[in-house]
């Protein structure tokens, strides 16, 4: 009896884990509402963007909408006004769209080609210019900017789309060179050395070897480009011109703008609009965005 | 026949020095040229257009003399402490409760990272919405019955840089959190074993015997938060605009000021320089600590 009692409360192997021990429910307690803290933003975003503004003076940030309207979005995107101009969102998303495009494409091509020289074609000195390149990234881009704004009108390139994306190109070096080299650099050397025992070139072996092999990395770089490029303001407002200004200088000339009454619904909006692109990068992309940030933290 | 060998060397591997002319471009010309510009310059009576008349320190003698100089560099002190300590150890709690098998990891984790993919612009509206004294958390209370309670850091000269430490701990700690969660995984799950054999509390194999072992993980991030810290410029501007009065300014607001819109190039040069040695100060020793561990390996 005793005997039958004790197998059937203790059973024999490893105990199950109870659910709810006093220690986890603090556990997931502490989590939940750190995530609200983190959550709660992104709701008062939403929340007051579906409102009318009527109800906005009456109500609290935290309520949820009584009457659902999508007319604060469609003012963001199509009319929002930044002092002269009441364009709406749209003019700046694409001008982000137009700078990030090429510079993405560019930057990872050149950054890609030289970490792969790096890793498998070393030359002497090249070592030493990889190591500035990465002490550079730390340098704040205050104190580079004012030089390079007069070598870039001297290029007569200041103010253009081709300034802001050699800009972009040039920030985007030290990461992106650091995150290809170090991937190539982590690919088994037998297979470069076979490829050139069978004499193949550099550029045969970049093409038809090591980007195949690459798709994890490039995905990477792309994610951080997107996000960075896209997230950028002090390098779109001086670089870029008043033609190209990205979509970030735009929304903070909206909503901070003087003039005219404040349509928090509309800024709102506006803000999600803005977010919109890093964050379903970030949604979608799952483990190679907490990849991309871990190698993109020194980036800024 | 040395005459024939030094071109060899030159072209030898001339692919891979090719490829690599963009990188040397840059280190040579942007890294290296324009900071060396901007340290030298630094050093002239510039104003509207950068000229070659030396002047000594007096560019940095005014500098310390400027009350909204003094002003964003005691911020960014305020801004940096709090951002670093809170971040450091609000990322550590999380990490820590993260790493105790929980179920919806992947959950929590994504919530914790999302604000680090938004810009700082994003962010700093977004905090200035709920901030509004009229509209946000103050008249959320006031709203269930604490008339009285006041809580308008954004109008107040001395609590507004404290808005944008809470902004910038929002933004930043999911990334802390992530950089210490990779650290806590690295840990050998026979030092659990260990610690839980011979009785230890849990808190006490934290603090003295996991933290000291990811003291590198540790190093890093403070490195890493910190370089952020001393750049720290759109959220400013979104969120404060430096104001009220100059009470929120920071130094990386102060030399896009003095650079481009008051056209008093000497100034904003030596702040900048002032920021690139606040940089080498962090990274200095850290870039010497990396090396020589690199070496024992």
């Amino acid at each position: 009896m005793t005997a039958i009692n004790t197998i059937s409360t203790e059973p024999h192997g490893r105990r199950p884990t109870r659910t709810f021990t006093p220690a986890k429910i603090m556990i997931y307690g502490v989590l939940a509402v750190a995530a609200l803290y983190y959550v709660l933003p992104l709701y008062v975003m939403i929340v007051t963007s579906l409102k009318g503004m009527p109800e906005i003076r009456l109500g609290n940030i935290f309520s949820p909408p009584v009457e659902i309207t999508f007319q604060p979005w469609s003012t963001a995107w199509t009319s929002a006004c930044t002092g002269l101009y009441c364009e709406g969102l749209k003019v700046g998303f694409w001008n982000s769209v137009q700078i990030l495009i090429p510079s993405v494409i560019i930057s990872i091509l050149i950054a890609s080609v030289n970490g792969y020289a790096l890793a498998n074609w070393r030359f002497k000195g090249s070592e030493i210019f990889f190591s500035v390149l990465l002490f550079g990234a730390f340098i704040p881009y205050q104190v580079m900017l004012y030089p390079l704004v007069i070598i870039t009108r001297e290029l007569r390139i200041f103010g253009t789309l081709t300034g802001i994306i050699v800009i972009h190109t040039i920030f985007g070096m030290p990461i992106l060179t650091l995150l290809f080299r170090n991937y190539f650099a982590s690919l088994p050397t037998e297979l470069f050395k076979a490829a050139r025992v069978d004499g193949a070139g550099f550029w045969r072996i970049f093409f038809q070897i090591m980007v195949p092999l690459s798709a994890p990395i490039f995905i990477v770089a792309v994610i951080i480009q997107v996000t960075g490029i896209w997230n950028d303001f002090l390098l779109g407002v001086i670089f870029a011109g008043s033609k190209n200004i990205p979509m970030t200088v735009q929304l903070n000339n909206i909503v901070n703008s003087t003039q005219g009454v404040k349509e928090y619904n509309v800024n709102m909006a506006a803000t999600i609009l803005t977010g919109a692109v890093p964050l379903l990068v970030y949604f979608f992309s799952g483990k190679y965005f907490v990849r991309g940030i871990a190698a993109g933290a020194v980036k800024g | 026949m040395s005459h024939a060998a030094r071109p060899n060397t030159l072209f030898k591997n001339l692919n891979a020095k090719v490829a690599a002319v963009p990188m040397i471009a840059t280190v040579l010309i942007v890294f290296i040229g324009c900071t060396l510009w901007t340290v030298v310059l630094s050093f002239t009576s510039s104003r509207s257009l950068p000229e070659l008349t030396f002047v000594g320190f007096d560019q940095y003698t005014r500098l310390f003399n400027t009350p909204r100089w003094n002003v964003s560099a005691i911020n960014l002190g305020i801004f940096g402490v709090f951002t670093l300590v809170f971040s450091t150890v609000i990322g550590f709690i999380l990490a820590a409760l993260m790493d105790q098998k929980i179920r919806f990891e992947g959950a929590f984790r994504t919530v914790f990272l999302y604000p680090y993919a938004l810009s700082f612009i994003v962010t700093g509206l977004v905090w200035q919405w709920i901030l509004t004294p009229t509209f946000g958390i103050q008249r959320v209370v006031r709203d269930l019955g604490f008339e009285t309670f006041t809580f308008s850091i954004l109008n107040d000269q001395r609590f507004a840089i404290y808005a944008v430490v809470i902004a910038g701990l929002w933004h930043g700690t999911g990334l802390v959190m992530a950089l210490m969660l990779a650290g806590l995984r690295g840990i050998d799950e026979d030092i659990w074993k260990a610690s839980r054999v011979d009785g230890i509390p849990v808190w006490k194999t934290y603090l003295f015997i996991v933290i000291p072992m990811m003291r590198p993980v540790f190093i890093t991030t403070i490195v890493l938060v910190s370089t952020g810290i001393v750049r720290v410029y759109d959220l400013v501007v979104a969120l404060t605009g430096g104001g009220p009065g100059n009470a929120s300014e920071v130094p990386a607001k102060y030399v896009y000021e003095f650079m481009f819109r008051r056209a008093n190039l000497g100034q904003g040069l030596a702040a900048s320089t002032i920021m690139l040695t606040t940089v080498l100060i962090i990274i200095i020793p850290w870039a010497l600590m990396e090396y020589r561990g690199g070496k024992r390996k």
